[in-house]
């Protein structure tokens, strides 16, 4: 029989609750990483000895920071590495002795900021940002990374280990960017967590379920920087982020086919999650600083807010897309705009749209613009353009669940008219970047 | 803890920026005492490349890997951090038209 021990359970409690703010603390009194994990590692050793005899802190987490920064430096000194530990006190605030300095509120918080913006640093490869922000701030194993990424536990350990030698070697401060700097660098941040989420969101290989985990994870980093920097452009990606994941159960079939948006059983729908990215755009919107997140967003809240297909506000979404081009002008946004035009003012608007985008020689080896053209020309009655349109997609597209969702249009159009059909006589352009 | 700054243009942009610009960025860095030293170079076609081998040495001409941007010159710095040291090399004029490399100096183990 075991029975419930209160003091390892607050222990555990205290690991899940604490570890990430208190290793964020660690690394920036022992002013290096693997020293600051191992520092953590003592901590919680000491509490399972010590809790049990003195009884659970007042302040775990203040108590823990303490216990592991003497750990680290009594580590230090009986190893007789004092020249290293000269050169941490030089770089560091080891020699901070006053614990309010360093166990405050505001500067744990902006230790936990300064782990995201260090893991995140631009001088760091883009898939060395994404594992030690995975690492040290979701507090992710290197073998759960690597799993999610489908990439060999070694190679990502690696990956960790040279990203944490440069942080040292190239002295990457740790620290929050300078309100000058912070733009750039909170686009790094921002890119990496969509990074994330999409890698879990696009499911285009491994298993489902470590991929909805990455989702998540995105989805958790998100809320934890929009609480520590409120920035308009982070609360436009969490919001993003949510609105996206609104519709998880809904894109996809149970035998695992993509469902587009307008096919989509909007019942399935979580209106939880979509009135909180709802709230969140809107909030992004009345700072008038926002960006191309918060405009991707809220043009996946006006499809959220239409209750059918037909009822979407295409006007509003048109106009969205204006926004978004004069922000982040690019040939996809374009694109996109352009299947809006078509559902506002008809496919032939449309078309013309998409085709001057490919004689332009821009997007011709995009699956998507040929996908969008294929529908257009199918709603138009261009079969024999359709048919070629399609069969181009299909030969550039690589997942093997949208191939089989394109092969299904190109099949469809090849019976026309059939009596199964005709449940689905009201087809809009496939809009695959917003399913 | 220093870094040397190292500048690389194109062939046809190596004086696309005026030397009094460069000087001017030098002068700057030498009063903020961030600088250690800073050299321009003429151009790779002037290079003699030195090896030893078994003892031997030998000279070819030229530097032995084909790029587009070559090394025009060099700036060694003094920061506090890899931060610091990025934002002085945002002001290293050249870096409007080619690139510069940020590499943190390495102390020999000696």
């Amino acid at each position: 029989m075991t029975t419930i021990d209160p003091v390892n359970e607050a222990i555990t409690e205290a690991y899940v609750t604490h570890s990430r703010r208190v290793l964020a603390t660690l690394i920036r009194l022992l002013g290096d990483f693997d020293v600051a994990e191992e520092a953590l590692h003592d901590a919680f050793r000491a509490a399972l000895e010590q809790w049990p005899r003195d009884g659970i802190p007042a302040n775990p987490r203040a108590w823990l920071v303490s216990a592991g920064r003497f750990k680290a430096i009594d580590g230090l000194r009986r190893r007789s590495r004092f020249d290293q530990l000269d050169d941490f006190a030089e770089r560091t605030e080891i020699g901070v002795i006053d614990a309010a300095a360093w166990a405050d509120e505001e500067s744990v918080e902006d230790d936990r900021l300064r782990l995201i913006f260090t893991c995140c640093h631009p001088a760091l490869a883009p898939d060395a940002q994404v594992a030690l922000t995975l690492r040290e701030v979701c507090g992710l194993t290197t073998e759960q990374i690597a799993q999610a990424f489908l990439t060999p536990a070694p190679t990502l350990a690696q990956r960790i280990v040279r990203a944490k030698a440069k942080i040292r070697d190239a002295r990457i401060p740790y620290q929050v960017p300078t309100p000058a700097e912070l733009p750039n660098r909170l686009d790094a941040v921002l890119r990496v967590i969509y990074l994330v989420f999409n890698e879990g969101y696009a499911a285009s290989t491994g298993s489902m379920l470590t991929r909805h985990d990455l989702s998540a994870e995105a989805i958790r980093l998100g809320r934890l920087l929009s609480e520590l920097l409120p920035e308009p452009e982070v609360l436009g990606l969490l919001a993003l982020m949510l609105l996206h994941e609104s519709r998880r159960t809904a894109r996809t079939s149970p035998g695992g086919e993509l469902i587009r948006l307008d096919d989509q059983n909007r019942s399935l729908w979580d209106r939880q999650l979509i009135a909180e990215g709802t709230r969140l755009v809107e909030r992004s919107l009345l700072s008038r600083r926002f960006g191309s997140y918060t405009i991707q967003a809220a043009i996946s809240a006006v499809h959220a807010e239409a209750a059918t297909p037909a009822d979407t506000d295409w006007r509003e979404i048109v106009g969205l897309y204006d926004a978004l081009l004069r922000t982040d002008p690019s040939p996809i946004v374009e694109l996109n705009r352009s299947v809006a035009i078509a559902m506002r003012d008809g496919p032939a608007a449309g078309l013309a749209l998409i085709d001057a985008i490919l004689a332009r020689g821009d997007l011709v080896d995009y699956r998507l613009a040929h996908a969008a053209r294929a529908d257009l020309c199918r709603r138009l009655g261009h079969v024999a353009d359709a048919r070629a349109a399609y069969e181009r997609a299909i030969a550039l597209t690589q997942q093997d669940t949208e191939r089989r969702f394109l092969e299904r249009q190109l099949a469809d159009l090849q019976q026309p008219a059939s009596a199964a059909g005709a449940g689905k006589s009201r087809r809009t352009p496939s809009r695959q970047g917003e399913v | 803890m220093k870094y040397l700054c190292l500048v690389y243009l194109e062939k046809d942009k190596l004086h696309a920026v005026p030397d009094s610009d460069c000087k001017a960025c030098g002068d700057g860095f030498r009063e903020s005492g961030v600088l250690m030293a800073a050299e321009a170079l003429h151009p790779v076609e002037t290079a003699a490349t030195v090896r030893v081998r078994n003892g031997k040495v030998s000279v070819t001409d030229g530097p032995f890997a084909e790029t587009k941007e070559q090394l025009a010159g060099f700036y060694l710095i003094d920061a506090r951090d890899l931060n610091e040291a990025i934002s002085a090399a945002a002001k290293i004029p050249p870096a409007r038209e080619g690139s510069v490399e940020v590499r943190p100096v390495r102390e020999l183990n000696a």
